[in-house]
């Protein structure tokens, strides 16, 4: 009987989307690293580093991807607010290398990175501590996007925000967060963010072992991420995540503590998005305030929806297509860029409601439901 | 209430925990009786949707409430559900259970199951996980996430299913299935919910005769083993299920009895049935 399986024997088998994604991610995750080390600059079938570090970047989108269609997809909670989970995992990975760098710096003071000398202050604020430590690093990495989603998402949820409304305060949520992070007060770097990297564990962070290293972890963090998802989305708690996205007061009415559903999947979502996020920056050498903008959050929904929301590849799917189209369209034209971004997302919307993945998915479904009415 | 008091509290209603160790055992009908209302009164804007209402639902009844439209059906399942607060008045579950001091999912724990007007089943479930999402159970997060169903659930289930007669279609959608099909299938989460009472709000809106005879049988088989109480506009079907009916009129009870003795009742005839 379906529904008593137990998630772990259907995680990969019988679904082709997974299957296909999975073999995809492992085939590039070997193939990548080999061709970019293995081969010669001048082969053809070398990798440039530029490549792997997009394809890195890529991962981390991905995972970002996910997460935002689980709660978006799964649970309907239309977050436009994710890309301030990614943000926050990406400054605690950027402070753990700003304390990497030491007496390297500009300035060469062995403690202060280099926008707190020019500021002139004297000590470490506090909430600097401890991130020379890469375990606390990886600890606040997880917690401080989580706690941000378990009392964001308490406030909200409690008081049975939804639709638009939670949409619009998510908005409101990395806005703010972007205007603080602006503020060189803040002691984040302000407007210039933290970059100048130098290295990450003791490695050099321009290896090119140390990228492809990255970009490893980027993809087991993109099929660990994917295969937790899966699982829940299988067990008996997916199935009521997605009955509160079809009928919430009827989930309510048969029992299940709607709020506790929803802010336990927000917080994991917004887990992953930081853990994404922290990945991404030691990638792209760089985290400063732009990220927590808006229209960021917003870009990361049109992924979603343009790959197939509520399948979790077609997450992954949309993130791959629409950041490709990204770095075609803003290298040769540059001022197109915002309207592709644009009709992709009407003509999506107009005639391809489940995505690119969901023309596959309805040929399959309506088999699956003549064969039930046959049988 | 101070501070640490309102903090509990709302951890309680977020996570849910030690709410349930000091609640005595719901729905206690030692006295025969499983739900009493009494002088209940809701106003929305000054407009009273109820007014010290008096009712009374004894163990194993089953129960019609007619009355015009405005009478005031609708805030009185929404009053029992905890989906809304009364002004004035007290609502008990038995002899232990207060109702108004219980959420919506306390509620339908303690044994109080409600069908809607519109047939809302989880379209895009299939007709087995629509039951096994209801059946009973513990229903926290946690333990729907590690643990899968256990036989007696299972059993539960294609008792339900056997119920309302759709074991032939238990891995359909259920957006698929037929109007008196989806309103069967809302019936058997009901059962699988294993409530002491149930609330069906207009069940043969809709149908065709065939499927409404078939929904009498089902709610004829259902009395005895639980309480139901149903809201219906259907004279005919009224008539066909009911032993006693109570008659809303203007947010109180106007008369009570056998069909027989409302349908004579002049006032009864005067607001309602002369229409």
């Amino acid at each position: 009987m379906r529904i008593s399986q137990n998630p772990g024997t259907a995680l990969i088998a019988g679904d082709r989307g997974t299957q296909l994604f999975l073999a995809l991610l492992l085939t590039v995750g070997v193939a990548a690293p080999i061709m970019h080390l293995a081969f010669p600059e001048d082969s053809a079938l070398h990798l440039s580093t530029y490549t792997m570090t997009l394809l890195g970047k890529y991962m981390t989108y991905a995972l970002l991807a996910i997460a935002v269609d689980l709660v978006w997809g799964y649970c309907g909670i239309l977050s436009l607010g994710h890309a301030a989970f990614f943000a926050l995992g990406g400054y605690a990975m950027g402070m753990y290398l700003m304390r990497q760098i030491g007496t390297r710096g500009v300035y060469g003071d062995p403690v202060l990175p280099d926008f707190m000398v020019f500021l002139n202050w004297k000590a470490l604020p506090w909430f600097w501590h401890g991130f020379d430590l890469f375990w606390f690093t990886a600890a606040m990495i997880i917690l401080v996007p989580g706690l941000l989603a378990l009392a964001f998402g308490w406030l909200a949820f409690r008081s049975r925000v939804t639709g638009v409304y939670l949409s619009i305060i998510t908005q409101a949520l990395t806005y703010a967060l972007m205007l603080a992070f602006f503020r060189n007060d803040m002691g984040f770097g302000g407007n210039n963010g933290l970059t100048d990297f130098k290295e990450i564990l003791g490695a050099d962070i321009n290896a090119p072992a140390t990228r492809v290293a990255l970009f490893v972890a980027s993809a087991m963090a993109l099929g660990l991420g994917y295969l937790c998802c899966r699982y829940l989305v299988l067990s008996r708690a997916g199935r009521v995540v997605q009955a509160i996205r079809d009928a919430e007061s009827r989930t309510r009415f048969i029992g299940y503590r709607v709020e506790t559903y929803k802010l336990w999947v927000f917080a994991f979502s917004a887990v992953l998005a930081g853990i994404a996020g922290a990945l991404y920056v030691p990638q792209v050498g760089i985290i400063n305030p732009s990220e927590f903008q808006p229209i960021n959050s917003i870009e990361v929904v049109i992924w979603v929806a343009v790959g197939g929301r509520g399948t979790l590849y077609g997450a992954v799917a949309g993130a791959l297509i629409v950041n490709y189209a990204k770095t075609y369209f803003t290298a040769a034209i540059p001022e197109l860029w915002l309207y592709a971004l644009g009709a992709m997302f009407v003509i999506v919307t107009l005639f391809l409601p489940g995505g690119v993945v969901g023309l596959a998915d309805r040929f399959s479904l309506r088999r699956r439901d003549a064969r039930t009415v046959t049988a | 209430m101070n501070a640490s008091a309102v903090l509990r509290n709302g951890w309680q209603k977020v996570f849910g925990a030690g709410a349930r160790s000091a609640r005595p055992i719901p729905g206690d009908a030692s006295h025969g009786t499983i739900l009493y209302l009494e002088d209940i009164s809701v106003s929305f804007d000054g407009f009273k949707a109820l007014n010290a209402l008096t009712l009374y639902i004894d163990a194993g009844e089953l129960r019609c409430i007619i009355g015009p439209n405005g009478a005031g059906k609708t805030t009185l399942m929404d009053v029992i559900t905890g989906k809304t607060r009364p002004d004035a008045g007290s609502a008990w579950f038995g002899q232990t259970t207060d109702l108004l001091t219980l959420t919506e999912p306390q509620i339908a724990e303690a044994g109080i199951g409600r069908k809607f007007q519109k047939p809302t089943v989880f379209e895009q479930h299939s007709v087995l996980e629509n039951l096994a999402l209801a059946v009973a159970g513990n229903k926290t997060i946690w333990t729907t996430l590690v643990s899968p169903l256990s036989r007696v659930q299972h059993e539960r289930i294609e008792a339900a299913l056997e119920t309302i007669h759709l074991q032939d279609r238990r891995d359909m959608r259920a957006g698929m299935l037929s109007h008196g099909q989806k309103q069967w299938l809302e019936i058997g989460m009901l059962l699988a919910q294993q409530p002491q009472l149930l609330l069906v709000d207009e069940p043969v809106a809709g149908m065709t005769p065939q499927e409404v005879e078939r929904t009498a049988e089902l709610l004829l088989s259902l009395a005895g083993k639980h309480s139901v109480m149903v809201v219906e506009h259907d004279m005919d079907f009224v008539r066909s299920i009911a032993r006693k009916v109570t008659v809303l009129h203007e947010g109180h009870v106007l008369a009570e009895g056998t069909i027989d003795e409302v349908q004579s009742d002049p006032r009864v005839v005067e607001v309602y049935l002369g229409e």
